[in-house]
């Protein structure tokens, strides 16, 4: 299962500064862990989280082993237009999650 | 000499005949504990990390499984109205198996016997997700528990189990939680153990983990060997602190540190 979680004020004035909340499902598996037999556990992370502005890039976070599970990153940004907010992680094992939000600028 | 043994023997004698169950009045939620940021974690439902399995116990309510190819939602329909106020007064006495039943072993039930579908493991994730969403239903509501003469028996036995002394610490729950908490062990502030937040999401687990994960935790603290998962004396002292909780206010998903 992977999903996430976004918080977006829905609607914003031109100029103001808004909060961006994102939360999302993952074990965050350091890959120094050892089972009770010893072997190594391998690591299971989310490396990149990368969110977009109407296709502009506006923050990139590298993600490492110290972070806990269910990364949760939150970040300001301008509101400058109406338009659509796009997050993304990606990790290891193939991992990829994409959410989207709306916004409304007046 | 004999003076001051006097004296502490009646230090001694005053302290045992001060523990006791705490007042209702003085009675505080693990919440009531936690740091700043803990609170503000637990309060902010885009923050409590619990919501993402209340968010994904909300799709399994509606997923039809089993042999029956029925979901939950076809007899009970919206949770968050057939489901409101459920998760705050269990463990609830169920007359067929003839003893008081937690909220998972009610899920459980509700699966094998009336959408035929295997039960689920306890701590799976599906389990957990579906108890955190049917939790989630009480949000804000005072825990109900009234007893009668079917519960009282496991309501004793609970709190029979809450003051005994067991594990290789000869310690019993009652001894931190009714007697020294507000103090520390180690570097933690000892709560009083009132069950107002389950499933909670535990920072340390870094996951949701239910009621009974916690006591066997506790009890592993002990070093005491820990109780089965769905054991009788687990759900006997689910119960018993559910009803030691009476009247507070049912805060789950909490986050606890």
């Amino acid at each position: 299962m992977a999903n996430a979680l976004i918080s977006v004020p829905a609607r914003a004035r031109r100029g103001e500064i808004i909060e961006i909340k994102t939360l999302v499902s993952h074990p965050m598996e350091t890959g120094y862990r050892r089972t009770q037999l010893g072997a190594r556990i391998p690591r299971d992370i989310v490396r990149l989280f990368v969110c977009s502005y109407n296709g502009v890039e506006i923050f990139r976070a590298e993600l490492h082993p110290a972070i806990a599970a269910n990364p949760f990153i939150v970040f300001p940004t301008i509101a400058t237009e109406s338009g659509t907010l796009t997050f993304q992680w990606t990790g290891d094992n193939g991992f990829s999650v994409t959410e989207s939000a709306a916004i409304a600028v007046e | 000499m004999r003076a001051l043994a006097a004296a502490v023997g009646a230090i001694v004698v005053a302290a045992s005949v001060l523990a006791g169950e705490i007042p209702p009045a003085e009675r505080r939620s693990g919440y009531d504990f936690m740091s700043r940021e803990t609170r503000a974690m637990q309060d902010d439902e885009t923050a409590n990390p619990a919501t993402l399995w209340v968010l994904e116990g909300a799709a399994l309510w509606q997923r039809k499984v089993g042999e029956a190819g029925r979901a939950c939602a076809d007899c009970h329909g919206d949770a968050r109205t057939s489901m409101k106020g459920a998760a705050a007064r269990h463990p609830v006495f169920d007359a067929a198996r003839g003893r008081p039943v937690s909220l998972e072993q009610r899920i459980n039930a509700c699966r094998v016997d009336r959408q035929q579908a295997p039960a689920l493991a306890w701590e799976s994730r599906d389990l957990l997700a579906l108890t955190v969403f049917v939790a989630r239903q009480s949000r804000g509501l005072p825990i109900d528990m009234p007893v009668d003469g079917r519960t009282q028996p496991f309501l004793d036995a609970g709190r029979a189990t809450f003051q005994r002394r067991q594990g290789q610490l000869n310690l019993a729950c009652s001894q931190c939680h009714d007697d020294h908490w507000g103090r520390q062990l180690a570097g933690n502030v000892i709560p009083q153990a009132h069950p107002t937040g389950y499933p909670i999401y535990r920072l340390e687990w870094q996951s949701v983990g239910s009621l009974q994960r916690r006591l066997r935790n506790c009890l592993v603290g002990m070093r005491a060997e820990a109780y089965d998962y769905g054991a009788p004396e687990l759900v006997d002292l689910e119960l018993y602190l559910m009803w030691r909780a009476r009247g507070m206010t049912f805060e789950a998903p909490g986050v606890r540190p």
